[in-house]
């Protein structure tokens, strides 16, 4: 008689995530210390414009207690289709992943263990396909979205934005520091919503050994194009991203 | 509901992965009632998907494990059948188990605040190689 081995308590959820991540060539993650610092515009509109030169571009909203990717796309009747798994809705050229597809406006509150749970439930069951660029929307600060994040999706890389007020700076050094001891790539330090380059984050940036990738202006512009692509691609912020994506290497 | 062959896809990588390259004799799996994975779709699946791995000829058993919530607030406890959920709602639940804290709220007090303590998605609960 052979001898019997038996393995307790495995999640077949796991082994299926670099699967769904084949086809995909890079991986950004954008986070900042604080909210409200301009993360989902600059995730969305990154997406965006990389569409718009032609790329294979998804954008995944983990910020499951606030998504907004789908308020900046206008994406209130894009629906995933099933496929055997989810396959995201594209909207402006973006392929777009996010649990308020599904919840639509209604409040999520998700402990801990639930949102590493739908997290891996949703990079389990997405299909991309074959993408260049995978852009994440990360809720702001250190918690479990981004650990998950971090502990999910290959080859991660990071851009951080933060404003100039010393208190958003403060806080993403921590940002900095803790991408670096976690050992992912960090692109660079974006300024947003800045009235024309602080010194402040310049430095900041050196101290912290990552790249200072300039600044953008807080445009008022944007908030009448929110929901509208089309306009949004056509804000002085957008020229101005396109250049920072440019530099970064993320488009051409 | 096509998302079983993303699972069965799930479960057969799993397992093939437990066995370290050994033939499987038996792979065990619940099925939480909350994901309301459609266990015949998904044993046809794992049929379909399994040939030409070393889970070809595994027995597979599949047992449904009834979902139960606790309240977080109130403490009171309840199942899935003590409640009404639509049918987009039941269907967006299929997909991510958690988008039922969007939707249900404590029977007793009204609360969002509860947990999912049982049954709620597909779990692999042992792999038995020769």
């Amino acid at each position: 008689m052979k001898a019997s081995r038996s393995s307790e308590g495995l999640d077949p959820r796991l082994q299926v995530i670099p699967e769904r991540l084949r086809g995909v060539s890079r991986i950004v993650v954008v986070c900042s210390g604080k909210g409200g610092v301009g993360k989902t515009l600059i995730a969305s509109l990154s997406a965006l414009i990389a569409a718009r030169q032609g790329l294979a571009v998804g954008l995944l909203d983990l910020d499951f207690h606030g998504p907004s990717c789908r308020n900046v796309l206008g994406a209130f009747e894009a629906k995933p289709v099933e496929d055997r798994g989810l396959v995201p809705p594209v909207v402006a050229g973006v392929k777009l992943m996010s649990l308020d597809l599904f919840a639509g406006d209604a409040p999520l509150p998700l402990r801990g263990s639930d949102v590493t749970d739908a997290t891996v439930e949703l990079l389990s069951v997405t299909r991309w396909g074959r993408l260049d660029l995978l852009v994440v929307d990360a809720p702001p600060g250190t918690g479990d979205e981004l650990l998950d994040a971090v502990k999910l999706l290959p080859r991660l890389e990071a851009l951080v934005v933060t404003t100039p007020s010393k208190l958003a700076l403060a806080v993403v050094a921590r940002l900095v520091a803790l991408l670096k001891d976690l050992r992912i790539p960090v692109l660079g330090v974006l300024e947003n919503m800045s009235s024309g380059g602080s010194s402040s984050v310049e430095e900041a940036a050196r101290a912290w050994g990552v790249s200072y990738l300039g600044w953008l202006p807080l445009d008022h512009l944007v908030e009448e194009a929110l929901g509208d692509p089309e306009k949004l691609l056509r804000t002085s912020v957008a020229r101005r991203l396109e250049d920072v994506l440019k530099r970064v290497g993320l488009i051409a | 509901m096509v998302h079983e062959w993303a699972l069965a896809e799930a479960i057969v990588a799993s397992a093939v992965k437990a066995s370290g390259g050994r033939r499987i004799k038996l792979v065990k799996i619940i099925l939480g009632e909350l994901q309301n994975a459609d266990p015949q779709v998904l044993e046809f699946a794992l049929e379909e998907l399994k040939r030409g791995t070393p889970m070809e000829e595994a027995q597979v058993q599949l047992e449904v494990q009834p979902a139960e919530f606790e309240c977080g607030v109130c403490k009171s406890s309840w199942r899935l059948s003590d409640l009404s959920i639509g049918e987009g709602e039941r269907e967006a639940i299929h997909f991510v188990p958690e988008l039922v804290h969007a939707f249900v709220r404590c029977p007793s007090c009204g609360s969002p605040d509860f947990k999912v303590v049982k049954g709620r998605g597909v779990w692999i609960e042992g792999v038995e190689v020769e």
